[in-house]
């Protein structure tokens, strides 16, 4: 390890310990919050005892299916927009200014049409996410080279298999780009959308202990959503800078 | 001529989207969705009344105070990891970490910690400003070539007179790409804070409406928004691109 890579370890390891001490000694009321050891053997007796097992397969189920759907509906999108130039043009101000209005707020608007289901949480899970895929997507198909798409021309290539065997992989770091703020916006938008109103899910377990004073439970679930997050955004970050890597032939 | 076809264009996606928006009204019925027509009609009625006045005042204020924070904490932050090397290789990515991280689990905490009244709104509102701003001003400042100072050491300027006529003129493009970003985020945390849990402002004015099951006010109310934001948006958009092409 480095030693930036330790002075930061040595950083982190000092706020925990900031945080225990002070919640040990009272200088932060265990209503509050409690100390980071009692979070994590909380969240031990929790996963053990299997009563969040239902919530965690519903939460990351719907977490899944959102980020698969918005992946490949939005790669599927970029690719027609991009073929329609004009379609393109009219698009450009609504992608501009997309994530700039808080989608969230038709959040309620889909739970009146569809109901409390799970259905109302991937619309919306789908709805944030898919638009950084369908830009990245549209990015990345500006940036490959034409005599790439010239070569397919000569060798004949489908629609399909032109976008398959060459746009995709000459487009793939701008894609993978998109797909990591795929992974962050879906994640967001069920977590958000389970917190406010759902029948069911960790974002309504966490809603719940909160209601209930119980915060054991709360910070047990907490500490559960920031550790899959965390492995999730740097399984992510390890994969890009593997692939970057590989790109460069290996050279740094 | 280019300003007429955007015009055209513009209108045309406003049309596809009411066309949606009656199509799925024609699906979900009156009373989940209504007809664009009648929420157009309620939204004139609303608007002016006094009780979307006091909803709107509270959580424009509630906003105003969260940027505020966000932007001074998180231009601190980004001043100083920017400037000190060690902290910046240290802290960044932390920063990034935490940015990425799902803030909305961390509402329970803040509301534990402010309580649940406006300053609760307020700080999670900030929470999720300060990160953009704080990374984007550190990234500014590291780019800033080095022969930049010493051209300002050169002419013998002032610290005073490096920061305003050189330092500050170099960072401004990014760092105001990061402060229209934290606008963005700021105002969706402040909103997320509204609905989960307050009595007043827009996103409980959504919430309430959508639990009376008045869909006509809950179309209102995010239609507000959702013009506030894209306005605000553009506007932010249009000084940021004046500032990068001046440079």
């Amino acid at each position: 390890m480095t030693r930036i890579g330790i002075i930061r370890l040595l950083v982190i390891v000092a706020m925990i310990g900031a945080l225990e001490l002070a919640c040990r000694t009272g200088l932060i009321d265990h209503r509050v919050i409690i100390p980071p050891s009692e979070m994590a053997s909380a969240l031990a007796n929790l996963l053990a005892s299997g009563v969040i097992t239902a919530d965690i397969e519903r939460t990351l189920g719907v977490i899944i299916m959102v980020i698969v759907l918005s992946i490949v509906l939005g790669f599927a999108a970029g690719l027609v927009i991009h073929a329609l130039p004009r379609v393109r043009e009219a698009l450009d101000p609504f992608f501009a200014t997309y994530y700039a209005v808080p989608v969230f707020i038709f959040y309620p608007v889909l739970i009146a049409i569809f109901g409390l289901s799970p259905m109302p949480i991937v619309m919306i899970g789908v709805a944030t996410a898919i638009v950084a895929m369908i830009i990245a997507t549209l990015n990345g198909l500006d940036r490959v080279p034409r005599v790439l798409l010239k070569v397919a021309r000569v060798h004949r290539l489908g629609r399909v298999a032109t976008a398959m065997k060459l746009q995709l992989p000459a487009a793939a770091p701008y894609l993978f780009t998109g797909i990591k703020l795929s992974v962050s916006y879906g994640f967001i938008a069920v977590i958000a959308a389970e917190f406010i109103l759902s029948p069911a899910g960790l974002g309504r377990d966490i809603a719940d202990a909160y209601a209930d004073f119980n915060n054991r439970r709360m910070y047990a679930l907490i500490l559960f959503l920031l550790i899959i997050a965390t492995i999730v955004n740097a399984a992510l970050h390890a994969l890009d800078m593997r692939w970057a890597e590989r790109r460069s032939g290996g050279r740094p | 001529m280019t300003a007429t076809r955007r015009a055209v264009d513009t209108l045309v996606l406003v049309i596809v989207m009411l066309a949606i928006w009656e199509v799925l009204h024609r699906m979900a019925g009156s009373t989940a969705l209504p007809d664009p027509v009648t929420t157009m009609s309620y939204f004139l009625h609303l608007v002016p009344s006094p009780r979307f006045a006091a909803n709107a005042a509270a959580t424009l204020l509630a906003f105003s105070i969260a940027l505020v924070l966000a932007y001074a904490i998180g231009l601190a932050i980004g001043v100083w990891m920017g400037a000190h090397r060690l902290s910046g290789l240290v802290g960044e990515p932390i920063l990034v970490a935490i940015y990425s991280l799902p803030k909305i689990t961390l509402y329970p905490v803040v509301l534990l910690i402010f309580g649940l009244g406006i300053s609760g709104k307020v700080a999670f509102g900030a929470m999720h400003g300060i990160l953009p701003v704080a990374l984007l001003t550190m990234g500014a400042i590291r780019a800033i070539p080095p022969v930049y100072l010493r051209s300002a050491r050169t002419l013998h300027l002032s610290p005073w007179q490096t920061i305003a006529t050189v330092l500050l003129p170099a960072v401004l493009p990014e760092v105001f790409t990061g402060l229209r970003i934290g606008f963005t985020v700021t105002l969706l945390g402040v909103l997320l804070g509204e609905m989960f849990a307050s009595k007043l402002g827009l996103g409980a004015m959504i919430m309430n409406a959508m639990s009376l099951a008045q869909s006509e006010e809950m179309m209102t109310v995010a239609i507000v928004l959702f013009t506030f934001a894209a306005i605000a948006n553009g506007v932010l958009l249009w000084i940021e691109h004046r500032l990068h092409r001046r440079v």
